[in-house]
């Protein structure tokens, strides 16, 4: 049995992974079905608790919560009432008295999913805090990268862009590393992380260099203010150097494949060719992430199959 | 006449290079001697077996908050707080609301603490009107006023111009301009120390480079004014090689550390605790290893605790909006035997310099020593006490301690300041 919560992906061993992966490959099935709903966590209530915009994560959290007959219950908060005092602490105290079985938490300060979870005696799930750890998301992405290459040990998987403010880079990193697999980054190394060569991954600032030699290419969202804080000089410029562009992906294995945590800035770090294109495995990743969810909300909240 | 004759206590006192059994005779507020079985008729004896008295604790820098944040600390809980601690005198920091920048906030303190009545407070004064790191203050009237030092603390001078004609302007005085080394263009807004850790955690990074370029710009105009630089709170193994080096050539600069910068390290901050944001940041373990080599060598002068409280309001934000800051005046003397002298093995006299002799050179106070014929401030020490520092102990208003409810080891058990016993064994603090 795993840990109450799913806060990060560090510290879960390669067998808590797996136990993710293998029901998720399950639900799968479930979601193929005509009616595609099963009645595994019945009279459960799941709160989605999104303290900055994500529409997808949070739809796709609440059509999986869905699908096993849980009651959920999408709660968003600005962060203007944040600002007003509104502290997680406060939040925490309050979603304890209203008896929720489970929370996922989406917030924008590492560690914010931990200090809810101090707190409550209900599970919660990290939907992503901060730069620090986006478990799901990279649950999914190794679900995906497994339904293709079948395997980790020794496949090699590239993340490229700001690697420096992504949890989704972080998560992947534990994980891929946790299931033997060679991990490579490649940025400019103002989006690179201080000591990231501790974590025993390979640093490229040469994309056309790595992008010959990696069997996974898996671009991140580049955010247009790390711009304005001048760690990139212009997006002309970045989607020159990093950007998954049509011309770039030639050079390619045959068999490699791209894939986007979403969304993506279409003409940026992805062409819009690219991602539709045949090496993609982004809309894959979109539905394995319902299957997937549905798996973590099944073993967090103690569901039973009937 | 009124006399107390402390007997049978290990003296450590590093201002007059002395560690052994000694007793000591206080008349009315001062010293009057220190040697082997003294006598005195009429004293009051107390049997100080088994534990060791020091001269009373000197804090450079601490944040009485007062005036302007009553609900975080006052003179009044401060003062409460340093004498538990073992520290006779008290340094408090500038950056209050509003700044003490004119003699009528430097009057207001010293005449609060003369109405509390409670340890000796010296204010900092800052270097800067306003603290905005623009015009100087008037150092001559703020001085008269009873100011120590000057110190923009929370800021460093940033505009290198405004420093040298400070620390030009200061060697009318020869008083030591306190220095809060952070390039805040390079710390921008970091929570922590910018490495292995903050990679891993995903929390904005501070780079320890950025005290380094601010210690090697303040050592260049040091050297380059001839005037008296102190350094505050440095956290980086490159502030302390740079300091060493400084001192080397002959540079007029003190500095300080304290004692979460031996003790801890960016590891800590996996717990996400807001307790442990402080500015500058917990640093690397490489960093904790030289300053523990700095303070070895000598290149640290100081161990000052940065006290600096905060509600609970304010360290329950996230990690973000939580403000920088832990208290420590009531936990500074454990971190230094638990880590200094347990672990590290200095000896007494090593640690308790940097307490007391050292901080009144650098004020140039006749304090800091067991000496006939100076003020009896003096601490005793229960160097293998156990004790849980619980909430019901704090006197500090502010409980953001990474250390409350933590079991720690040695605790100050007696204090006197300029003859007045304040506690004793057995006594309840004041």
């Amino acid at each position: 049995m795993p840990e109450k919560n799913l806060l990060g992906i560090e510290g879960l061993s390669a067998e808590d992974i797996y136990k993710y992966l293998d029901l998720a490959d399950n639900f799968l099935g479930v979601l193929e079905r005509p009616i595609p709903i099963v009645p595994a966590l019945r009279g459960k209530t799941i709160l989605t608790l999104f303290f900055e915009p994500s529409t997808r994560t949070q739809i796709s959290f609440s059509i999986a919560a869905k699908r096993l007959s849980a009651d959920v219950v999408n709660f968003s908060i600005s962060s203007s009432s944040v600002i007003k005092g509104e502290t997680l602490l406060d939040t925490a105290k309050n979603i304890e008295a209203m008896k929720v079985d489970g929370v996922i938490i989406r917030h924008s300060v590492p560690g914010a999913a931990k200090v809810l979870a101090d707190q409550l005696d209900a599970f919660v799930i990290n939907a992503g805090d901060g730069g620090h750890e986006h478990p799901t998301q990279a649950l999914l992405d190794l679900m995906t990268i497994r339904q293709r290459f079948g395997k980790f040990k020794g496949l090699k998987v590239l993340i490229v862009g700001d690697i420096a403010h992504s949890r989704v880079a972080r998560s992947n990193i534990f994980g891929l590393k946790t299931l033997g697999a060679e991990v490579g980054i490649c940025g400019p190394p103002t989006l690179l992380p201080l000591e990231i060569e501790k974590f025993s991954v390979q640093v490229f600032y040469d994309l056309d260099e790595a992008i010959k030699r990696f069997d996974v290419i898996m671009a991140l969202r580049i955010q247009l203010e790390r711009q304005e804080s001048g760690l990139f000089p212009s997006i002309r410029e970045y989607r020159n150097l990093y950007g998954l562009t049509k011309q770039r992906i030639k050079q390619m294995k045959p068999n490699a494949v791209i894939m986007h945590p979403g969304p993506t800035n279409r003409g940026i770090e992805i062409d819009p060719e690219v991602a539709d294109g045949n090496k993609s495995l982004i809309l894959r990743q979109v539905k394995n992430g319902v299957a997937l969810r549905m798996a973590v909300l099944f073993i967090h909240a103690g569901g039973k199959i009937e | 006449m009124n006399r107390i004759l402390i007997k049978g206590g290990r003296v450590v006192d590093p201002g007059s290079n002395r560690d052994g059994k000694f007793d000591i005779l206080i008349t009315n507020n001062k010293i009057t001697r220190v040697g082997k079985k003294i006598v005195q008729k009429g004293a009051r004896v107390f049997n100080a077996r088994g534990l060791i008295i020091t001269p009373g604790f000197i804090d450079l820098h601490c944040h009485l908050r007062d005036p302007g944040r009553p609900d975080e600390e006052t003179i009044e809980s401060g003062s409460r707080a340093g004498i538990a601690g073992g520290f006779t005198t008290l340094c408090c920091m500038p950056n209050t609301e509003p700044v003490i920048d004119n003699e009528g906030i430097v009057n207001y303190i010293i005449k609060e603490a003369l109405r509390v009545r409670l340890c000796r407070i010296f204010p900092i004064a800052t270097i800067t009107k306003r603290r905005e790191g623009e015009e100087i203050t008037e150092f001559g009237e703020l001085i008269r006023a009873g100011a120590k030092g000057f110190s923009d603390d929370g800021d460093t001078v940033a505009d290198a111009n405004v420093l040298r004609h400070a620390l030009e302007y200061s060697k009318i005085f020869d008083v030591p301009i306190f220095e809060h080394p952070i390039d805040n263009n390079l710390a921008q807004d970091g929570v922590m120390n910018e490495g292995y850790y903050a990679t891993k955690l995903g929390l904005k990074g501070a780079p320890a480079i950025a005290e380094d370029v601010i210690v090697a710009r303040d050592l260049l105009l040091a050297k380059f004014t001839g005037a008296r630089l102190h350094l505050c709170h440095i956290s980086s193994k490159g502030a302390v090689q740079l300091i060493r080096k400084a001192k080397q050539d002959g540079v007029r600069v003190t500095c300080e550390t304290c004692p979460h910068y031996f003790y801890f390290n960016d590891q800590a901050l996996e717990t996400f605790d807001t307790n442990y944001k402080v500015n500058p940041p917990l640093r690397s373990e490489e960093d904790r290893q030289a300053i523990i080599e700095g303070l070895r060598d000598g290149t640290i002068d100081c161990i000052a605790t940065d006290h600096a409280p905060h509600t609970q309001a304010e360290k329950e934000l996230e990690f973000a909006r939580a403000p920088s800051g832990m208290t420590g005046l009531e936990t500074a003397l454990s971190l230094v035997i638990m880590e200094l002298i347990n672990h590290q093995h200095f000896s007494w006299l090593e640690v308790i310099e940097k307490l007391t002799i050292n901080p009144a050179r650098i004020l140039k106070e006749e304090l800091g020593r067991l000496k006939p014929g100076l003020p009896a401030d003096l601490a005793i020490i229960d160097p293998e006490k156990r004790w849980r520092y619980t909430e019901a102990k704090v006197k500090s208003l502010s409980r953001n301690s990474p250390l409350l409810n933590k079991e720690l080891k040695g605790k100050v058990v007696g204090l006197i300041i300029n003859g007045e016993i304040k506690f004793l064994p057995g006594d309840k603090v004041v």
